[in-house]
């Protein structure tokens, strides 16, 4: 077993609160990913449940007992740095048994646990060198084996792959999404990197300015951000922010005008707005699709198009000064400047009011389930 | 005008001219020094000075016969290496928690020891005298062992300190959750990352306290006097020999240039370490 749980945790240095009360639950087997933009506290919030930072208040528990003011080293944690913080004095063999060697295990069982994570990573022939002699990724695929020798209860990702090259990158992290099933683990990861992020979590925890914006499932996030910054962070291009005001709420809906143009009436259910609220309405670049001009009362001009071979990413720049993005097929042709309309599909648009907070909107029954 | 290879070549060998007079102008008084421990007291003092002589052993002789070089230099051995020793016990915890457990008063405390470094030695030769009196530590190896442990520590800390910097704090914090004590962590991760850095602090720290004259001049009489106390004891109550006093001076400085000739390469490593970042 292996629960954490995380009770109104908070950490300042000095006068400067970096982390600003998190409340936290991360279950056996989970893959939790850590992801906000920098300076969020996210790293903080690692070092806090490591033991490398001292606890300013709140606790944190691993399977019901209290590890707050616990020594890093009988907290049954491991570490896998964004630096990889291999000795450097020591072979790859020695980084890897250095752990157990201070434990006083066995030795014959210490060249066991080495042989058999090396097996796992494909560290073999790499054993009698120092970290010096190794590439970026197999530094890195040390400093992982570093934590599976110990056999921890959690282990803890700090950035792990920043420091590699786009392609390796690549090539890690379906490595790691491996190791996790492999070893089914309790993973604990950080990044600001939203596509580590969706792809690897089996639940995203999104922090900004200390606080836990939304906890989720990549899609749930994808699909009901609570607010205007997950729906901001999560997704590439980002999604797509207009202005507008509230024309009407009925049963049916909400009627909004949006200040570059185009009125829509939307499904989401609001008892809070009334006519004259401002409003930001919502959409991803993938639910909008392009247009003649005559076709949409939503009339743009067509700025940069990049075409990426799967996708065309359309840059819009708006008549009041809004920046878009819309994905269009691949094969999609546009000249620059010239005039088209936009279609967006209102059943996935998104409303948020003026403080950020998202106007929910009926579920789909995909989305739902 | 000069194409930029010559442009290059020209500053090549001005740039080397330059490093061979500062070089040549520091060394000279020591090859003056050697020069003139194997000249005649008469050719020692001769105007012109003479390049050209018959070389003579008697002043070493004479140094043989008349004081026990072994003495002093067993007693500059233990100095040395006893002040380096118990600097090092004392410079790298101390730089251990300066580098990694920085608080906001490290940088002062630092810059704070260094400038002890700039008060003049003889503004506290009275209260050092009365102290090492009155705890019976004049004339002792154990008395000079501590007071050049404290004049060479501010230096020792912040190279080690230096040094310590250089080191990602990241490793000692892996050293940590893999189970490491402090102690562990010092022994098994930070000084072997950092041995090259230490041996250098240990090498100064050697020829500092080799070197020291002014306080074994005025702590030590003769059972605990180093080597630097056995020149100085030729040079006033006799006038002026030149000739033995640069015998003398030679066989002082010879055991720590020697040795400061086979670590040099450790020694400008060390030292240049800090300086290139």
């Amino acid at each position: 077993m292996s629960d954490l749980t995380i009770r109104n945790l908070k950490k300042s240095f000095d006068d400067t609160h970096i982390i600003k009360g998190i409340d936290l639950d991360i279950k056996d087997h989970e893959f939790v990913v850590f992801v906000g933009p920098s300076g969020c506290g996210k790293s903080t919030l690692l070092r806090l449940i490591a033991g490398l930072e001292e606890v300013t208040s709140g606790s944190i528990q691993l399977d019901e007992r209290d590890i707050t003011d616990v020594a890093p080293a009988k907290r049954d944690l491991a570490m896998v740095f964004q630096s990889y913080a291999l000795y450097p004095h020591m072979t790859v063999r020695k980084n890897m048994s250095f752990a157990l060697d201070l434990a006083g295990i066995d030795k014959a069982e210490i060249q066991r646990k080495v042989e058999d994570a090396a097996k796992v990573l494909e560290l073999g022939p790499l054993l009698e060198r120092k970290p010096k002699a190794l590439s970026g990724g197999q530094r890195q695929r040390v400093a992982i084996g570093r934590s599976i020798v110990r056999n921890p209860k959690i282990f803890l990702f700090d950035e792990p792959l920043s420091n590699l090259d786009a392609a390796l990158r690549v090539l890690m992290r379906l490595e790691l999404a491996r190791l996790h099933k492999e070893l089914n683990a309790t993973m604990i990861y950080v990044t600001h990197d939203q596509v580590e992020a969706m792809t690897l979590a089996d639940k995203v925890v999104v922090l900004n300015a200390g606080r836990v914006e939304q906890v989720g499932s990549p899609l749930e996030l994808y699909h009901h951000p609570v607010n205007q910054f997950v729906a901001g962070f999560i997704g590439t291009p980002k999604m797509a922010f207009l202005k507008g005001t509230v024309k009407a709420v009925s049963n049916a809906g909400v009627t909004v005008a949006l200040d570059c143009g185009p009125h829509y009436q939307l499904p989401h259910q609001s008892t809070s707005l009334k006519p004259g609220d401002d409003i930001t309405f919502g959409i991803r670049p993938e639910n909008i699709e392009v247009v003649g001009a005559d076709q949409s009362p939503f009339k743009v001009r067509l700025d940069v198009t990049e075409h990426l071979g799967a996708d065309t990413y359309c840059y819009i720049k708006l008549a009041n000064g809004e920046m878009m993005t819309v994905r269009a097929p691949g094969d999609f042709m546009a000249d620059y400047g010239q005039n088209a309309g936009l279609l967006p599909d209102l059943s996935q648009a998104h409303l948020f009011d003026a403080s950020g907070k998202t106007i929910p909107r009926p579920r789909t029954p995909a989305q739902a389930a | 005008m000069l194409t930029l290879k010559q442009g290059r070549q020209l500053q090549t060998v001005l740039l080397g001219t330059l490093a061979w007079l500062v070089a040549l102008t520091i060394f000279f008084p020591i090859f003056w020094m050697i020069l003139t421990s194997f000249k005649t007291e008469i050719d020692a003092f001769a105007t012109p000075p003479q390049l050209f002589f018959t070389p003579t052993l008697e002043n070493y002789l004479h140094i043989d016969a008349r004081s026990d070089y072994f003495h002093f230099a067993w007693n500059s051995v233990v100095v040395s290496f006893g002040s380096t020793l118990l600097g090092m016990l004392l410079a790298v915890p101390a730089a251990y928690s300066m580098a990694f457990f920085e608080t906001k008063r490290t940088k002062s405390t630092l810059l704070w020891m260094l400038s002890t470094k700039m008060l003049p030695p003889v503004g506290v030769l009275v209260p050092i005298y009365l102290i090492f009196k009155d705890f019976g530590l004049l004339d002792t190896k154990f008395g000079l062992v501590l007071i050049y442990t404290l004049i060479n520590l501010p230096i020792m800390v912040w190279m080690v300190y230096t040094y310590f910097k250089e080191i990602p704090k990241d490793i000692l914090e892996a050293a940590r959750l893999d189970g490491a004590t402090a102690l562990q962590e010092i022994y098994r991760v930070l000084l072997p990352i950092s041995k090259g850095g230490l041996a250098s602090t240990v090498l100064l720290s050697l020829i500092l306290s080799w070197n020291e004259a002014f306080w074994s001049l005025n702590l030590t009489a003769s059972s605990a006097a180093p080597l630097t106390a056995l020149v100085a004891s030729y040079s006033s109550p006799e006038g002026l020999f030149w000739a033995k006093l640069s015998a003398v001076s030679t066989l002082a400085c010879a055991p720590i240039l020697i040795f400061g000739w086979l670590s040099q390469k450790q020694l400008v490593r060390g030292l240049s370490f800090g300086a290139v970042k």
